[in-house]
């Protein structure tokens, strides 16, 4: 009985927690940042490599074969391996201004490159779905194959993927915490700091659960969603 | 609107076309000639080619011997404009295929601004006359899951017309719809071939083939092996696989 009272005071002192707080939220908007701008970047980024992987015929063969390498190496490797590469092989290559980025920066590339691997198939199913049919009728018309892809394809497949991008975007927002391997002060990195320093944890907590707060709506907005699409669909039907 | 007899070359002329896919040849050494201003129906049954030949008409499909000629133009050569020559050629599909996440508007509009550069306003208002002469200018702004197949189906034909082609190729564009819906849309291909659009159908309708067609081609495994004026395919074919073909059809109520 004492060993758990031990434990659970280690974690849940409301004190401790409530001193935690402001050093924890100050590396959280760290996060908040990085995972921000590694979004945006992810959804243009993955959405040129898919379009490359479905790019016609034996001449764009090469550039489908770099499209698919990329997704295997990123999609393959531990994404705190891809931190490793990034934060200390890009500032020793002496690479000019690339070389001279903040640690944050490389975070949100080691996130962009990584993400970018698993939301361009994501995309591609999205693109894959869209029935051939629509794409004849779009080329039948005598719009051209970029014409057809941006104004009939690229549309119908974004729509459809909406849900299970938001859905990588909550593992984008957790893998935040992984960059402090590299220097990043981030929410996580500090929450650490802080347990060291006061011997016991309720600072993790407080990590814990701005980044559930974050994922929360978000998962919710998800399901939203997903319900008004099979609303649409079942009023489709009749 | 009759077919030959003035001496120009026709409007278009297949030659002796051949298709497979994969080890399945799907078009046999079909020719077909159709005079501007010209109608003419293809009919078979499912898999014998006629879908096939239209989209081979609208470069969808690849040609592997023979050639097609639109309006002087030959589509078989290595180095063509497809994008050019499609513009110039309307198709409208048995499953419509509108853009469900376009406006039947936004539909209509989009390869007119798109492919061809017309501004805007000129875009739009054109598509609200040619709305309105298929009867849904009401419907403008609707998607088209709002709309009953045949009304769909319209807008598709709206669509192609949108592009002011020379030559209309319609697949079957009746044979998803309810029966009460076909009328609506045979008025407006009737309507258009009244205008003196030349036009491709391949239809199962075949008391509408009759009443438009000023040729009827029966295609039977990838080879046209009968053609002629409606009257005659109809009142009196002379192969038997055409009278067979069309006991059937007419026994499944498809003539009246």
């Amino acid at each position: 009985m004492n060993a758990l009272h031990h434990v659970l005071h280690a974690f849940f002192n409301l004190h401790s927690f409530t001193l935690a707080m402001p050093d924890v939220w100050a590396g959280f908007q760290l996060n908040l940042k990085m995972m921000a701008i590694a979004e945006v970047l992810v959804l243009v980024l993955a959405l040129a490599i898919a379009i490359v992987r479905g790019l016609p015929g034996p001449g764009a063969r090469p550039l489908r074969a770099l499209a698919i390498a990329y997704t295997d190496f990123f999609r393959g490797t531990p994404i705190i391996i891809v931190a490793y590469f990034i934060g200390f092989g890009l500032p020793g290559l002496q690479l000019g201004f690339i070389s001279k980025q903040s640690f944050v920066t490389y975070g949100i590339i080691t996130l962009t490159l990584v993400y970018s691997a698993y939301v361009t198939e994501v995309y591609r199913a999205g693109i894959e779905s869209v029935h051939p049919s629509q794409r004849a009728a779009a080329r039948s018309l005598g719009l051209s194959y970029w014409q057809a892809m941006r104004y009939v394809v690229i549309p119908q497949a974004v729509r459809r993927v909406i849900p299970p991008l938001l859905n990588d975007f909550v593992g984008l927002q957790k893998d935040t915490a992984i960059v402090s391997v590299i220097g990043v002060t981030e929410a996580a990195s500090l929450a650490q700091q802080f347990s060291n320093n006061n011997g016991d944890f309720p600072s993790l907590l407080v990590a814990a659960v701005f980044f559930i707060l974050l994922t929360i709506p978000l998962a919710r907005f998800t399901d939203y969603l997903v319900a008004q699409r099979e609303r649409r669909e079942r009023a489709q039907a009749f | 609107m009759s077919a030959d007899g003035n001496g120009a070359a026709p409007f278009v002329d297949v030659d002796s076309v051949c298709k497979w896919f994969g080890e399945l040849q799907v078009l046999d050494h079909v020719s077909v000639q159709v005079p501007e201003h010209g109608v003419i129906c293809l009919i078979g049954a499912s898999g014998s080619g006629k879908s096939t030949l239209l989209r081979c008409i609208n470069m969808l499909e690849r040609v592997e011997e023979g050639a097609i000629t639109v309006d002087g133009q030959c589509l078989t050569k290595d180095k063509v404009d497809v994008n050019a020559v499609r513009k110039k050629i309307g198709i409208v599909f048995q499953a419509y295929n509108l853009f469900p996440h376009m406006t039947v508007l936004q539909n209509v509009m989009l390869a007119p601004r798109k492919a061809r550069g017309v501004p805007r306003t000129e875009a739009e208002w054109a598509a609200r006359t040619l709305l309105s002469r298929i009867g849904l200018e009401e419907k403008a702004d609707e998607f088209p899951d709002r709309l009953s197949g045949g009304q769909q189906q319209r807008v598709a034909i709206a669509r192609a017309l949108a592009m002011e082609p020379k030559l209309m190729l319609l697949d079957e564009i009746t044979s998803a719809l309810d029966p009460q819906l076909v009328s609506e849309v045979l008025a407006l291909v009737r309507e258009l071939a009244d205008s003196g659009m030349t036009m491709i159908l391949a239809t199962h309708e075949m008391a509408f083939a009759r009443e438009v067609a000023d040729k009827v081609c029966f295609l039977d495994g990838g080879r046209i092996l009968e053609e002629g004026p409606p009257e005659q395919i109809f009142s009196d074919p002379r192969e038997p696989r055409t009278r067979e073909f069309l006991s059937r059809v007419l026994a499944g109520g498809r003539m009246h």
